[in-house]
């Protein structure tokens, strides 16, 4: 493991909590800082499990294997607490928040990495939520409704990477942001995507996606590809275009050769 | 200006005045209930004898009425309203000193930011002198107007034959055993007439009216809105309020004359040790407008349904209510409206949450009596349960007797569901953040209705209600 690496996953076992059902059985994976990961496979494979778990969704369990991010253990670290060191999970079914505003859930979600005692400023907040809405070309309007309530399924995809955005993450997890936005939208996105990087170039994403689209605008340094709860194939892009081009029926030859490793 | 010009216009000499009370002799009525103790209460307000009368038949009505066995446990009740004091002249109540007051209660205050002089005030052990001044000059403002804004005593002294016009015919004594007990021993709260025509911007606040009797046990309090007026009345106060008693049963009166708007406040948030059984009712005529907006927070039972009687065409009602029940707290609370003409309206929409061991359960009624054509009737209420202990429960009571109503109900229950906490979490909140948020957000379209200062309040509290109602 390298100096820069932000992400190392390894044999990871994860199991629905109260359940017997195991969802991922033994992943590998190692993320450098600064760079773009496409998480590539098919439905029920267990890519947005991956996402929820290394964000501390309560609902899976961890059997076995570690993930150490940035250095810590991230696995003992609450869900809150992950999030105030640098994880973002641009979730693939937004949550309502009913009765909630943009502006107020973001102003408190910034408030909440500050430590105790030290304020918002709150002429700073304003400054930067117009300045990110901006960069992705939505109305200022936005701010004041409530999150995700009667949003449309591409609002809700842009309204979480505004909160990315805002809340400006150290690994981005993008849980196929690209489905449910019109071709002009997943530019606007992944122009916004990009210019975070180009700001934090140690920023690191894990960008899952079924589509090459999106990885034509974000370029991927590496992309997996999960079956069935693990990494079966980790290559450059042109995995992705050969994904595209034959769908997952290249992996039955894979499969039969040993997996590539990093 | 000169100082003495300034100390003039601030009329200290009032203060002369406030303070003489102080010489007077204690009074108060022995513990528990007779027609000698209402006597007396009258006796001592120096009342006129149809208003004796009026005390003795109600008491004769409540002796007779049995306890409602509906609605909150009521059965340890009977038992403290035989060793109440059914009138303690208030100057007199204050008994209790600041160190009786509970710490948690004090706590409360510390987070919510309330000042110390304000915080005794609501502990019970102060009278508040600051708020005089502001009051002083918005009541110069109103007596210009005509506006009569008095404790509901003098108002029976000084406007005889207004009162007696309107007073119990909103709520007449018989229409339940606790209006019953009101009419018989009440004592403090407001009288307020709006002149036709007149707009009123600044909302009357009870909480100006200091040292009147404001917090009695037996409030009553008489409200006329004159034809095509408007106004704003704010009672009580997101705060916690201290008390020693433990009953608090007031009545509540409006007309809302012809084309009039008047929109009733309130928020309670007693100690969790009082019985707090409130019937608040208006009168709406022709054209009128009467909006009330309810918050429930404290006291260990409450039992209150703001009610609308639409008697005159085109009348509009609508009731907004928030209750929240925690540990040992049932909340029953909803709203009732009637119509009794054509083309009357009316919404309510209730929202509670509960947690621990609390219960809020909405009661509410819908009567649409036979000739109110193209009435129409809205009600939603919305329950957040907090954990699974907590509890909740719906009596919607809808009675149809015109075929052109159109009248809608819809309830919902929803828990604070795991995935919400998680994506709020996932952003960085904690879990008492989060809750905080998702109940914030859940009370918002009534909420956002109140005076800021007293929406301010209200989510401050309930992020401190929500500290460690995880688990
Ligand atoms: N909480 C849960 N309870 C039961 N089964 C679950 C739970 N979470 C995930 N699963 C199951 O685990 C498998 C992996 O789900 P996951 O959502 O991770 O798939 P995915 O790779 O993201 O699929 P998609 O491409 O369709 O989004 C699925 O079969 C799913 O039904
Ligand atoms: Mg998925």
């Amino acid at each position: 493991m390298s100096d820069t690496t932000i992400l190392s996953i390894e044999n990871l076992h994860v199991k629905v909590a109260d359940e017997g059902l195991a969802i991922l059985k033994g992943v590998d994976l190692t993320l450098p800082g600064g760079e773009v990961h496409a998480v590539m496979g098919p439905n029920g494979s267990g890519k947005s499990t991956l996402a929820k778990v290394l964000t501390g969704h309560p609902g899976y369990e961890v059997v076995a294997g570690t993930v150490v991010f940035d250095g810590r253990d991230l696995l003992e670290l609450e869900p809150n607490e992950r999030a105030c060191a640098g994880i973002f999970l641009a979730f693939q079914y937004p949550v309502e928040i009913p009765g909630v505003s943009i502006a107020n859930f973001l102003r408190t979600a910034m408030q909440s990495r500050l430590v105790e005692g030290e304020e918002l400023d709150l002429f700073d907040f304003q400054d930067l939520l117009l300045d990110r809405m901006n960069l992705l070309d939505m109305d200022v309007s936005f701010a004041e409704r409530p999150v995700n309530d009667g949003f449309s399924g591409g609002e809700k995809k842009r309204n979480e990477i505004l909160q990315m955005a805002v809340l400006k993450p150290r690994l981005a997890l993008m849980d196929e942001t690209d489905s449910g936005l019109d071709i002009d939208a997943l530019k606007v996105v992944a122009h916004g995507v990009n210019t975070l990087r180009c700001e934090d170039p140690t920023m690191s994403v894990l960008l899952i996606t079924h589509y090459q689209r999106m990885l034509d605008y974000i370029r991927p340094d590496v992309v997996h590809v999960m079956v069935d709860g693990r990494i079966v194939r980790s290559g450059g892009p042109d995995v992705a275009v050969r994904l595209e081009e034959e769908g997952y029926a290249m992996l039955r030859e894979a499969d039969a050769r040993t997996v590539v490793q990093m | 200006m000169p100082k003495n010009e300034v100390i003039e216009r601030l009329d200290l000499d009032r203060y002369k005045y406030d303070f003489r009370t102080e010489d007077m002799p204690v009074f108060r009525t022995e513990p528990g209930l007779s027609e000698d103790v209402v006597r007396a209460i009258s006796r001592y307000k120096e009342e006129p004898d149809w208003m004796l009368e009026f005390r003795l038949k109600a008491y004769g009505l409540y002796m007779k009425k049995p306890m409602p066995e509906w609605g909150a446990d009521l059965s340890q009740l009977g038992d403290v309203l035989d060793q109440i004091y059914y009138y303690v002249r208030p100057q007199d109540r204050m008994k209790h000193s600041w160190q009786d007051v509970p710490d948690n209660i004090k706590d409360t205050f510390q987070k919510l930011g309330i000042p110390e002089a304000e915080q005794k005030v609501l502990a019970g052990v102060g009278a508040q002198y600051e708020s005089e001044m502001v009051y002083h000059s918005l009541k110069k403002e109103w007596e210009s107007k005509g506006v009569i804004f008095d404790s509901i005593e003098d108002g029976l002294k000084k406007h005889p034959e207004l009162f007696r016009d309107h007073f119990a015919t909103v709520v007449p004594p018989a229409d339940n055993k606790f209006a019953a007990l009101n009419s018989a021993v009440w004592s403090g709260g407001s009288f307020v007439y709006i002149p036709k025509g007149v707009h009123l911007e600044t909302p009357l606040q009870a909480y100006f009216r200091v040292n009147q009797e404001r917090m009695g046990q037996f409030e009553r309090t008489l409200i006329i809105a004159d034809e095509g007026s408007r106004a704003h009345y704010i009672e009580g106060c997101t705060a916690p309020v201290y008390s020693t008693e433990s009953f608090h049963s007031g009545v509540i009166e409006i007309v809302v004359a012809k084309d009039a708007r008047f929109r009733y406040t309130t928020i309670q948030n007693w100690s969790r040790n009082m019985y707090n059984l409130v019937t608040q009712r208006a009168l709406v005529r022709d054209g009128a407008t009467m909006e009330w907006l309810d918050g429930n927070l404290g006291s260990k039972a409450t039992m209150k349904y703001p009610s609308c009687y639409l008697v005159g065409e085109g009348a509009h009602g609508s009731i907004l209510s928030i209750a929240y029940a925690s540990n040992g707290q049932h909340q029953d609370t909803g709203g009732k409206v009637v119509h009794a003409a054509p083309r009357t309206t009316s919404t309510i929409v209730s929202k509670s949450i509960s947690r621990g061991t609390g219960r809020a359960s909405y009661r509410g009624l819908c009567k649409v009596y036979e000739g109110s054509t193209a009435s129409r009737s809205n009600v939603e209420c919305d329950a957040l349960l907090i954990n699974e202990t907590a509890r909740t429960d719906t009596y919607p009571y809808i009675e149809i007797g015109e075929r052109s109503a159109n009248v809608g109900h819809e309830a919902t229950v929803s828990k604070i569901g795991e995935e919400q906490l998680f994506y709020l979490m996932s952003r960085g909140m904690s879990e008492d953040e989060a809750m905080a948020m998702i109940v914030r957000g859940f009370i918002e379209p009534i909420a956002k209705e109140l005076p800021l200062e007293y929406a301010v309040e209200l989510n401050r509290l309930i992020e401190l209600e929500m500290e460690g109602s995880v688990g």
